[in-house]
């Protein structure tokens, strides 16, 4: 109990002081959500959470703490068992409809593997009905965004895994949404393939100002991505720290090494240790 | 030997020596291979039927026992104003049922998955139409089909029929549940998951069912036919076979025989083919590992 009055302090003011976001209504508010699956396993408890449009937001913990649990409910995979999920700004108002202004990223790239590239990343559009011939701008648009407007017409078994998670991400920005889920999208990828995306997806961000929620258990890739990161704990799933991490974007490569970044990664690490131990007592 | 020479004499392009070696090192041997894999199972034919006429004559068998080779291929010529038009009559009933088992079998995998209680209520009885031998149950359909060749028609249907309809419904059932929740999250209606989702997941189980069905569809077109002894005009290759045997005539026999094979070999390679045809740009089974 005491933990989710921890969470509610900060997460409040920090956010809106920053230049990039609006002191405006929160894009989503998450209020006492709690989600018991049918065998009695409580997912999540009184998750209470407002996300402030343009911010790039983590969701950190270990597995089993409901992170994953939280964003499907945002996306609409699924109904919060008690609690409530807003919208205020406009677009988003539609209750119980799907959101078509949300792109989600899943942990595997969840490509089809009988259509190109190209169809791949069209099915958002073509299921709202679009055309091919309509489709193909926005398609090749969001491809180039990724870097991969020379493999279209390539299948996805032809691709390496970091390729296959861009197509996936260019798929979850072909209908230009405000926010973006992205539940673990780089988890299974080498090192290397896994820095390279962050920064790209920095860039993007950076220049398109989504806002973005992105689920993580790697304490490093949340402080180099995030400017504020949900520390949340397992059995029952729920938040137990919401920090703010004030360092200047655009990050590079050198931010990696700076003490600033340290730092950072000493304090979640440390939210996140106590979390446990917290769990340990109970 | 001649590669390595032409690799080492230009030593100032090395890179462009590789590029063309590839190409010429790499085609023959291909070529090679596929000439063995054809070349190998003929000569094997070849060696088994010199084998069969050596025996015959070696021996002195008798031509009701063991005809040779030769009056074997005599018969086929001599007796094909019959045996023509048996086999026009099982290719009828095979084709026609295989084709009745692709429409029935796949639209009753799509509504068996439309709800949990259509697939209670009606998949014990393809369970049970499978299960219980088509030779025990083709007496009572010979008595309920108004013609030998609709009765023959509802055998073969009823063998060819399950298989399709077990893998089309496993293959609709199997799709990936993260392609499902993205489908869902953009909004999709009960069609486009069919159509873009679980149609295109399910079609190598449903091809495997293809290759499936349509041997047993032959199997089946014969067995019915023994089953019913059906005789006279319009009698298919299993009577012509039946017919043969009583009448000593061997030769004749082996001929009708080679046409089922035939057919059979046929049928596997068709849907083989249209298996690859389907496959082979995306799905693992019909890839080549690199490596």
């Amino acid at each position: 109990m005491v933990s989710t009055i921890e969470a509610g302090g900060p997460e409040a003011g920090a956010p809106a002081e920053r230049s990039r976001t609006s002191p405006a209504r929160p894009l989503v508010s998450l209020s006492g959500v709690s989600k018991v699956f049918s065998n009695g396993t409580v997912a999540l408890r009184d998750m209470s959470l407002d996300i402030q449009p343009g911010t790039f937001v983590s969701l950190l913990g270990p597995s089993g703490c409901g992170k994953s649990t939280a964003l499907r409910i945002i996306a609409g995979l699924g109904e919060a068992t008690s609690g409530s999920i807003d919208w205020p700004t406009s677009e988003f108002d539609a209750s119980g409809q799907p959101h078509p202004e949300i792109g989600f990223v899943f942990q595997e790239p969840t490509l089809m593997p009988w259509a190109s590239v190209f169809n791949n990343v069209r099915l958002p559009l073509r299921l709202k009905g679009k055309s091919r011939s309509a489709s193909r701008e926005d398609v090749m648009n969001a491809l180039e965004m990724v870097g991969l407007e020379n493999f279209a017409e390539a299948y996805p078994r032809e691709l390496s895994g970091g390729m296959k998670m861009r197509v996936s991400i260019a798929r979850a920005l072909v209908t230009r949404p405000k926010l973006l889920l992205m539940d673990e999208p780089f988890a299974a990828l080498d090192e290397i393939t896994r820095f390279k995306l962050n920064n790209d997806l920095l860039h993007l961000w950076e220049s398109f100002g989504w806002t973005v929620i992105f689920v993580t258990h790697s304490v490093f890739e949340s402080v180099y991505l995030s400017d504020r990161i949900v520390v949340m704990a397992a059995r029952p799933g729920r938040v137990v720290a919401d920090l703010a991490i004030d360092a200047p974007y655009p990050r590079e490569d050198d931010f990696r090494t700076s003490t600033v970044y340290n730092d950072y990664c000493r304090d979640v690490s440390n939210a996140l240790h106590d979390a446990m131990d917290e769990k340990a007592d109970a | 030997m001649s590669t390595l020479e032409t690799a080492s004499k230009p030593v100032s392009t090395p890179a462009a020596a590789v590029q063309e070696e590839t190409p010429s090192s790499t085609d023959p041997n291909r070529l090679g291979e596929r000439l063995i894999r054809i070349l190998i199972p003929v000569a094997m034919l070849g060696a088994l039927i010199l084998l069969w006429a050596w025996y015959v004559t070696a021996y002195d068998v008798p031509h009701y026992i063991l005809p040779s080779p030769s009056r074997v291929a005599k018969a086929m010529i001599e007796d094909w104003h019959i045996l023509g038009p048996a086999l026009l009559v099982t290719l009828k009933i095979t084709f026609t049922a295989l084709a009745l088992a692709l429409i029935g079998g796949v639209a009753l995998a799509v509504l068996l998955i439309q709800s949990k209680w259509i697939e209670l209520a009606l998949y014990p009885y393809a369970v049970i139409l499978q299960v219980t031998p088509i030779v025990a149950i083709a007496p009572l359909i010979l008595i309920y089909a108004p013609t030998t060749q609709s009765a023959l028609l509802i055998c073969a249907w009823l063998v060819a029929f399950f298989p399709i309809l077990s893998n089309t419904a496993q293959g609709l059932k199997s799709v990936d549940h993260n392609l499902l929740n993205l489908f869902e999250l953009y909004g999709a209606n009960r069609w486009q998951s069919l159509y873009l989702l679980r149609l295109p997941a399910a079609l190598p189980y449903f091809l495997t069912g293809l290759r499936i069905g349509g041997g047993l569809a032959l199997i089946a077109a014969v067995v019915a036919e023994f089953a019913a002894g059906s005789a006279g005009a319009g009698s298919g290759l299993a009577f012509r076979l039946l017919e043969s045997q009583f009448r000593l005539n061997i030769p004749r026999l082996f001929a009708a025989l080679i046409l089922l094979s035939v057919t059979g070999v046929l049928i596997f390679f068709a849907t083989s083919l249209i298996s690859h045809l389907l496959l082979h740009k995306w799905h693992e089974s019909a890839v080549k590992r690199e490596n």
